[in-house]
């Protein structure tokens, strides 16, 4: 039997659900030794700001059970450099190249997405409104329905294009953000960014990251990312794209029956460089064992 | 240099008396490891450790079918790391970053300096260096008595200088207070903890000539996907994964 892998996120067509999440696959090509990028659906290159931006001091990372936190603060050689240097290397690929886009001021944002828009063949951008890792913009707007409305609404006069938003975990209530997203002209939700945590060293007494807290990924997210995604999708009308701990294509699958549509992967890349594949493989492998012809009939298919 | 993912065996697996782990890998599919250069490292996924993220370990040598690893038991991963035993299999991914330099004129004078588990990439640097017709001297610092394996390696190929803080063995003081240090030379090259491999910079300054060392910040991804493992450099935050983990001194902000 052959699958139907081909996935629709509104307007944005997929050749399968499977992406890899922004900031945890820099721009592709440090794993192009490791897997052939063009079997991906796509990936979400690094969040992407009008201005180069140095991050957070090291150290910027803690393992924790199943998980690690992270404090990187978007690092990135800002929107000129992606322009420049790094999107014509990637503009060939198959896969979809999504451009995650950072700020700290609307306009900002707004630059990005414009740059974008008249300079490269970009279709769709990840409007990152959920960073815990930067003291301005980043997860303010995302954390108030009123930010996430003034920040989405803004892009979406600049941008023609697929618009996605990644949503923060951080909040009281998701769907309420999620809401407000969709009102404003989002075409797609991605959920969730990183879980604000904390790590200490019991022997110097110090906290493991420089800037004390720092966002949770990985395995231990997981449960908390598919509840949310599952509450999120049974809200909004327009596609989910669920991600937090994702490590197999049961994980994967797990989320497209909760209601997403498509799927990221972002921390188990650092474990295994080709488990985006490997996911790609074992949902195709999943839908011929349930008789599923066409990947989207699993999106939303849970029993309850 | 391509980047692979190996399927690994253990073929010899010995504890040295320091509590170091001496381990011999080779392909399970019986191919030739993949090409390698001295200073680069690997990332070893320890399965057993029950911990998330693979770790970086040096390249302690490459011969055509093995790559050779000396671990130091520190914590959770290490420390199972070291209980692995000759036909265990352990996935590797490598080789990452950029070594040491190895070109250099015929006759040129390399001092290497080794502090403690950091002597590790220096013997694979040791064996490149003379093939080329390249000069060395190794320095190798230590708490207390080395491994007599380790030193037998070492001096079966070039003068080995020994230091101990604790005089238990050779020169009883630090690497840069060892006499072996005043010779002339034209190149430093060092990987051991951060303070020492700093004095080693600065005897290398003292002599005018260049320095590389070998950094060890925590990592993620080893791919330079991440950029959980910065230095901050006279470039700004560069990955020690990617553009190092071996750097000039000249590009550090260690003034
Ligand atoms: C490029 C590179 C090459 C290396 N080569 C070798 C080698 O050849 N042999 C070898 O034995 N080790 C080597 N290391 C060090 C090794 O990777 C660490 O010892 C290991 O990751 C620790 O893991 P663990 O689970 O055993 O310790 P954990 O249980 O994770 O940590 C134990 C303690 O050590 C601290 N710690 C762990 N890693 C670091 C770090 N990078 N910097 C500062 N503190 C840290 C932790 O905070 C904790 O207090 C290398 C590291 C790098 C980056
Ligand atoms: C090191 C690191 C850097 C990240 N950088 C970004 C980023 O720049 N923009 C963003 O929207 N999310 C970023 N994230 C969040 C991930 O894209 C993802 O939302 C999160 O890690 C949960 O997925 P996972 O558990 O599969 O990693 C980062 C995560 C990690 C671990
Ligand atoms: S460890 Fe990920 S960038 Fe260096």
């Amino acid at each position: 039997m052959a699958i139907d892998l081909t996935t629709h996120i509104g307007n944005l067509t997929l050749q399968n659900p499977v992406l890899t999440a922004s900031g945890t696959f820099g721009y592709g090509l440090e794993y192009a030794d490791f897997i052939d990028l063009d079997r991906l659906g796509g990936f979400v290159v690094k969040g992407t700001t009008l201005e180069p931006r140095q991050g957070n001091p090291y150290p910027r990372m803690a393992e924790t059970p199943s998980g690690m936190l992270n404090a990187v603060g978007l690092q990135n050689a800002g929107v000129e450099h992606f322009i420049e240097e790094t999107y014509p290397l990637l503009r060939d690929c198959k896969a979809e190249v999504i451009v995650n886009v950072s700020g700290a001021k609307i306009d900002d944002y707004v630059a990005v997405a414009e740059r974008l828009q008249e300079r490269t063949g970009i279709r769709a951008i990840e409007l990152n409104i959920s960073c815990p890792n930067v003291k301005q913009g980043g997860m303010a707007f995302g954390t108030t329905c009123a930010g996430a409305e003034s920040v989405v609404s803004a892009v979406r006069k600049a941008w023609k294009g697929h618009l996605m938003v990644k949503l923060s975990p951080n909040v009281t209530s998701i769907t309420d953000i999620a809401l407000a997203a969709e009102a404003a002209g989002a075409d797609s939700l991605s959920l969730i960014n990183t879980l604000m945590g904390m790590a200490i060293d019991i022997e110097t007494q110090r906290p493991k990251l420089s800037t004390v807290t720092g966002g949770l990924s990985g395995p231990a997210v997981k449960p908390v990312a598919v509840r949310m995604v599952w509450q999120v999708a049974s809200k909004v009308s327009i596609p989910v794209v669920g991600l937090g701990g994702i490590a197999t294509a049961a994980d994967a699958i797990e989320f497209l029956l909760a209601g997403a549509r498509a799927i990221q992967i972002g921390t188990y890349n650092f474990v295994d460089p080709s488990v985006s594949v490997k996911v790609v493989e074992g949902i195709e492998d999943y839908c011929r064992r349930h008789g599923v012809e066409k990947v989207e009939d699993l999106c939303g298919a849970l029993k309850i | 240099m391509k980047k692979y993912e190996l399927e690994t065996v253990v073929r010899v697996s010995e504890r040295y008396g320091s509590g170091l782990l001496h381990l011999v890998l080779e392909r399970t599919d019986g191919k030739d490891m993949p090409e390698m250069a001295p200073g680069q490292f690997v990332e070893v996924a320890v399965d057993r450790a029950k911990v998330l993220l693979n770790r970086p370990i040096s390249i302690f040598n490459r011969t055509d079918k093995a790559l050779e690893l000396l671990v130091s038991p520190i914590g959770t991963a290490t420390k199972a790391l070291c209980e692995y035993v000759t036909g265990d299999r352990l996935r590797i991914i490598g080789p990452l970053g950029h070594g040491f330099s190895t070109q250099f004129a015929a006759g040129t004078r390399v001092l290497l300096m080794g502090g403690g588990v950091g002597i590790a990439p220096l013997y694979y640097q040791l064996r490149t260096l003379l093939s080329a017709g390249v000069k060395a001297e190794v320095v190798y610092g230590n708490r207390t008595a080395q491994d007599a394996e380790i030193c037998a390696l070492f001096s079966g190929l070039a003068p080995l200088h020994v230091c101990t803080d604790d005089g238990t063995a050779g020169f009883h003081g630090l690497v840069t207070q060892h006499p072996a240090t005043e010779g002339a030379f034209d190149f430093v090259q060092v990987c051991g903890p951060k303070p020492m491999m700093k004095a080693c910079a600065r005897l290398a300054a003292a002599k005018g000539v260049p320095a590389e060392v070998s950094l060890e910040n925590q990592m993620a991804c080893g791919l330079g996907a991440c950029l959980c493992c910065v230095e901050d450099s006279k470039d700004g935050n560069v990955c020690v994964c990617k553009n190092g983990p071996v750097f000039n001194t000249s590009l550090l902000k260690w003034q």
